[in-house]
Order: structure tokens, then C-alpha cells, then sequence
């Protein structure tokens, strides 16, 4: 590094040499851009997925809602749509996710907290009422137990007269990465992917509009990753279940195309917006030549991007306005589908109506006022961006290469290798804060004594009473015997290894459980345990 | 700093509950572990029992919490009951996580320890936790 370069505040992870203060053409030697970049829509698609983008129809501002019970959720929903949002985006509480029933032991405490409970085929429908399911689009994020939502959902679009067809959506469903980074796993790996590989299946063949997976960096980037990380592992998990999807007989272009991708945009604004580039080009050329992949919607990357939760401070919360409007920003020109941008007090607690309405308005205002939505790609060409966008692409290759090297990320999550690598990358970034190399405002600088504290949601403790009390009469008022084969179906697929998603679907019509699901499926599946993480 | 003789505080870092987010215990339980500490991490997904169990078995001087799901009103109380009932008076409980400050406010009433929030400097932590287990526990 050069001695003579003003000092800055580094960032950490970040992957360009720091010695260097402008970039010119002489930065990229190999580079050509009828390979590289190609037109905006077309392979390798580096400058957008669509040939249009904004200007044909401005991203879908996906606000990310859940809380308390579905009543108090479905509230959230409508006032999100009444107020311009165009999708809708479910945070489900941990026992949902985590797969017990609001009135298990294990929920105690945290129903209805952190997300919404859902865990009856009512509960489902208690959500989406008043909301018609054939117009919007609907994204859930859940993983462990996303089969089961999904199955509610569908039943819950029958109930109000809509095929499974008409369904438009995402279901999170990205198992890996929950091992890599979120950690609200159940079962082991591999039965895991079996799950999905039956979703994908079923959806191929019955719900042609879902996205049935989005391969997520968000919460391996909010657990610490570099930007690097984010992309590769995110990418590397998404070639997995490619492999899986092929392996089981799916033809990779009857499921690719409703692979979607869900990233997060951080504060180090040209890397971010590089990343995103670089993910749509090592997507669409792995797709096409190494998976043969013929259809042009298996090597198009579409992507969610939520702004960095993790970069937001508890100190000086005002200050998170902007944060998040730099990462939308950044989001926008790497060419993001639909957009959640975070909340100023999301540092304290889940976010207040108000503070949701602000950043919104986030959004709306870069869509309307700034022109950004009027050209495609405008950084394109740009040596600063184009040599960042392709040091992402060979960057990655490497740990693509360490990754196989080790078996494949199946393996390597069971060695604990992705994991390791971002613990210890956020360790770092911890100690770049504490010994400040790099400045965060508010935080280890610029910092004020005796800040005002700001109001935030409260979540009345009437959410788990209510809700315990529904899912007990829910229970009651079912056929026992009807319940009771319905489960016994599903343990039997999970045992022969036919596609699980029919007899589910008939079990929650039935009345099954999302907790009972589970525990049938645990004691074919086991459960999973985390290989300890030391460094 | 302490005697070569004496052994070294040994903490407990815990996450109770559902809850996966597991960047900040882990970055405490470095922290700590090169500030000199004996660290045990119980994983993720422990029952308050697990927690408990853990720390009367190591010996603890301190239990660290750490929960982000909103689940502290629950978690913290039942921690605290379950030391109580096991006798563990002089054993320092204090944790951190998304805990809003009426919050922190009234677990500290109950008898928990300083609860630390997003953009803690852990050399605050290791200030702290020198400074009070062995007003706890003087050796």
C-alpha cells in the first residue's frame, strides 16, 4: 500500500488493492465488452435482466411485515397496499420457522415477536383475508418449514376460488444457506434438500409462476460475510440446487427460471452495485455452460435486495434514513426486481407504522424524483465499476474452487467451512470498528452523550394469549382420525421418498399442524446439529 | 490482573430459545476469549434449563445471554428463577441483544445483570465483567 495516499476509513472485506486512487482503461486489459457486457437483457446479462428495466415497469417495492397474530399482520398488509406498496412480503415469528406449534413449550415467550404465527390453515387465512392472492405477489420468508406454507397458502388461494396456477410469488426456501448463516435449521442437510427438491418438482408441474426457491445472500452478509462472501456462497448454494434439482430428474430448464435471488446492499456503494453485476455474469455463463442450460430464463438472474439491517446503529437512529437511502441507491443501479428498504429503529426493536412509512417513501422518492429509473444501467462502462465487477467474478471463482474442492457446499457446510469464514470475517469488521479503521457515524465517532430515546413498537403480550387460545380450539375442533392418516401419509412419503408436497397439501385441508408435520418428519429426517466453530 | 495461580473467569455465552442470530455471542466469545477468559458457547437453540445446567456444571462466574428475538421477557426471568432455585447467588447474569431500554430497565429491576445493544465496543464488556464478578464472587 502506498504511504502517500490520504488516510480514509477502510472498509473491511473490501476486494479492490486500496493503493489505488482513480481507474482508467488501462485497469481492465482483458475486457471486452461485446463478451462481458452484452446488451441489457441479453446474455451474459451483466447489465440487467430486462432490456428495459424501469423505464418498462419501476422495481416492486416489497416492504418485509410480520408481527403479533395474523389479524394484527393482515392489518400491516393492507395498510402497506393502501399505501402504494405492490407486494407483499411475510416475517414469520421463530416458532413458525423453527416448526412448533404456537402452543409447544418451546414457543413460550416468543410468539408472534419477531414475525407473524402461523401454524394452522386458518391462521394462513386470517393473513390474506380481505387480499385477493390471484392479483398480488407474495414473498414468504421461510425455509425449514417452508413445505408447509407453501401448502397452507395454496389451500388458503382454493378457499378463495384461485388455482394454484394464478399464484405469484416466492417462498424463501433456501435451506443452505440457513446452516451457512441464518441457523433456524431443523433437519440434516441432505434430507433437507430432498424437501426441496420435491417443492421444486411439484411447483414446476403446479404452481408455474412461484419462485419456488430465492437463494439468499442477505443473511449470510448480515452474519458478518465480506461482499465477496455474500456473492459466492450465495451463488455456490445456487448451483446446488441446480445439481439436486438435475440429480432427481428435473429437467434444468423446466426449474431454473424460477430460481430467484435475494441479496443484501451494504454501505460500500460502487462494491455493492459491482457485486450485483458481477452475480447476474457467473450466473448465466455456469448456467449455460456447465449446467447446458438452453433456456435464456434459466441464465437470467432476477434478485430481492434488502438494504443492510445490519449496518443500521441503535445510536443517533435518524442517521439510518440515509444509510438505507445510499444501499436502495446502490441496489437500484445493480439493477434489483423489488426492493425492502429498513427502517430507522430497527437497531431497537421491530419497526413503528411511522418509521416503515419513512422508508417507503424511501423508495418512492428515488423511483420519482430522481431519474434514476429513466436510463439502463448508467455506471456501465465505467473503469471503476467494470474492473470491480470482474475482480467479483474471478474472486469468486476461487472460492467456487475451494468449495468443490471440498466436496461440494453440502460438505463444506458440514465442515463448517462457510461458517468459519464468515465468523471470522466479522470478527474482523468488529475490531476494524473498536480500533477504528473504519468510522462508523454516531458509533466509534461523531458521537453524541445523552441521546433521546425514540419509540418503538411494543408487542402486546395478549399476541401469544390470543393465539395460544386459537390454536387449542383450532384442535379441538378437528376430525382426530382424518388428522391422524393424514400424518401417517406424510411420514409414509418421507419414508418411500415420493414427492411429499401431495400429501401435505391434503393434510392441512385436514386440519394437520405445522408442529405435528414436523415431529412426523423428524423422526424420518433426524435432526440437524451444528459442528462446533472455532478459530 | 489476576494471579498466574488463580484460575480464570470462566463465562458462560448462551443463546436461549429459537433464535439463530448468532454473529454477536460469537463475537463476544472471541472477545473475551482473547481478553483472557474462559469462554463456553452452548450453541444455538438452548432451553433456559440447558443454560443453566451448563453454567452450575463449568463452574460459571458469569452466564452472558444473548437473545435478538424478542423473547427477553420470557428468557431472562426464567435464567434468573432457575439460578435462584440452584443457589447460584454470586453467579452474574448480563447478556445483550435487540432489548429495548424500558426493557433493559425492568429486567434489571428483577436482578439482571447490564444488557448491551447493537455498537457495544466489547472492551466495555470486558470492563465490565472484570469489574463485577469479582464483586460477586471475591476471591
Amino acid at each position: 500500500m502506498s504511504s502517500s495516499l490520504p488516510s480514509r476509513s477502510r472498509f473491511p472485506g473490501i476486494v479492490v488493492p486500496s493503493d489505488k486512487v482513480a481507474y482508467g482503461i488501462q485497469d481492465r486489459p482483458a475486457s471486452d465488452p461485446s463478451r462481458d457486457l452484452g446488451e441489457p437483457g441479453e446474455y451474459p446479462f451483466t447489465r440487467g435482466p430486462y432490456k428495459t428495466m424501469y423505464r418498462g415497469k419501476v422495481w416492486t417495492m416489497r416492504m418485509f411485515s410480520g408481527f403479533g397474530t395474523a389479524a394484527d399482520t393482515n392489518k400491516r398488509f393492507l395498510y402497506l397496499l393502501e399505501h402504494g406498496q405492490t407486494g407483499l412480503s411475510t416475517a414469520f415469528d421463530m416458532p413458525t420457522l423453527m416448526g412448533y406449534d404456537s402452543d409447544h413449550a418451546r414457543s413460550r415467550g416468543e410468539v408472534g415477536r419477531e414475525g407473524v404465527a402461523v401454524c394452522t390453515l386458518e391462521n394462513m387465512e386470517t393473513l390474506f383475508r380481505g387480499i385477493p392472492l390471484k392479483e398480488v405477489s407474495t414473498s414468504m420468508t421461510i425455509n425449514s418449514t417452508a413445505m408447509i406454507m407453501l401448502a397452507f397458502y395454496i389451500a388458503t388461494a382454493e378457499k378463495q376460488g384461485v388455482a394454484a396456477e394464478h399464484l405469484r410469488g416466492t417462498i424463501q426456501n433456501d435451506i443452505l444457506k440457513e446452516y451457512i448463516a441464518q441457523k433456524e435449521w431443523i433437519f440434516p442437510p441432505l434430507p433437507s434438500m430432498r424437501i426441496i427438491t420435491d417443492m421444486m418438482s411439484f411447483c414446476a408441474d403446479h404452481v408455474p409462476k412461484w419462485n419456488s426457491i430465492s437463494v439468499s445472500g442477505y443473511h449470510i452478509r448480515e452474519a458478518g460475510s465480506t461482499s465477496l462472501q455474500e456473492l459466492a456462497f450465495t451463488l455456490m448454494d445456487g448451483f446446488t440446487y441446480v445439481e439436486f434439482g438435475v440429480k432427481a430428474g428435473i429437467p434444468v430448464d423446466k426449474f431454473a427460471p424460477r430460481l430467484s435471488f435475494f441479496f443484501n446492499s451494504h454501505m460500500n456503494f460502487f462494491e455493492e452495485i459491482a457485486k450485483f453485476r458481477a452475480a447476474r455474469r457467473i450466473w448465466a455463463r455456469r448456467l449455460k455452460d456447465r449446467y447446458g442450460a438452453q433456456n435464456p430464463e434459466s441464465w437470467r438472474l432476477r434478485f430481492h435486495t434488502q438494504t443492510a439491517g445490519c449496518s443500521l446503529t441503535a445510536q443517533q437512529p435518524e442517521n439510518n434514513i440515509v444509510r438505507t437511502a445510499v444501499e436502495a441507491l446502490a441496489g437500484v443501479l445493480g439493477g434489483t426486481q423489488s426492493l425492502h428498504t429498513n427502517s430507522m429503529d430497527e437497531a431497537l426493536a421491530l419497526p413503528t407504522e411511522e418509521a416503515v412509512k419513512v422508508a417507503l417513501r424511501t423508495q418512492q422518492i428515488l423511483a420519482h424524483e430522481s431519474g434514476l429509473t429513466d436510463r439502463v444501467d448508467p455506471l456501465a462502462g465505467a473503469h471503476f465499476i467494470e474492473s470491480l465487477t470482474d475482480r467479483m467474478e474471478t474472486e469468486c471463482e476461487k472460492i467456487f474452487a475451494e468449495i468443490e474442492r471440498r466436496g461440494g457446499m453440502v460438505a463444506a457446510i458440514e465442515q463448517g467451512y462457510p461458517q468459519l469464514e464468515i465468523a471470522k470475517a466479522s470478527y474482523q469488521f468488529q475490531k476494524d470498528v473498536e480500533e477504528r479503521r473504519y468510522i462508523n457515524v454516531g458509533v466509534n465517532d461523531f458521537v453524541e452523550k445523552d441521546e433521546k430515546p425514540v419509540p418503538t413498537l411494543k408487542i402486546d403480550p395478549r399476541v401469544e394469549r390470543d393465539q395460544l387460545e386459537e390454536v387449542r380450539r383450532y384442535k379441538q375442533g378437528r376430525d382426530g382420525t382424518s388428522v391422524r392418516l393424514a400424518l401417517e401419509a406424510i411420514g409414509k412419503a418421507a419414508h418411500d421418498g415420493t414427492n411429499l408436497m401431495p400429501p401435505l397439501l391434503d393434510g392441512v385441508k385436514k386440519g394437520v399442524t405445522l408442529g405435528e408435520v414436523v415431529e412426523t418428519l423428524k423422526v424420518q429426517f433426524g435432526e440437524w446439529r451444528e459442528p462446533p466453530i472455532y478459530w | 490482573m489476576k494471579q498466574a495461580s488463580q484460575r480464570k473467569y470462566r463465562v458462560i455465552v448462551a443463546k436461549p430459545g429459537l433464535d439463530g442470530h448468532d454473529r454477536g455471542a460469537k463475537i463476544v466469545a472471541a472477545a473475551l476469549r482473547d481478553a483472557g477468559f474462559e469462554v463456553i458457547y452452548t450453541g444455538l437453540h438452548q432451553t433456559c434449563e440447558m443454560v443453566v445446567n451448563a453454567a452450575l456444571q463449568e463452574d460459571a462466574d458469569a452466564v452472558c445471554v444473548s437473545i435478538l428475538s424478542g423473547a427477553h421477557m420470557t428468557l431472562f426471568p426464567e435464567i434468573l428463577e432457575l439460578m435462584k432455585q440452584k443457589k447460584m447467588n454470586d453467579v452474574l447474569l448480563c447478556g445483550g441483544g435487540i432489548i429495548p431500554p424500558d426493557d433493559a430497565e425492568e429486567l434489571y429491576k428483577l436482578g439482571v445483570g447490564r444488557l448491551f445493544g447493537p455498537g457495544t465496543d466489547t472492551r466495555d464488556i470486558i470492563k465490565y465483567l472484570q469489574d463485577e464478578i469479582p464483586r460477586r464472587r471475591p476471591r
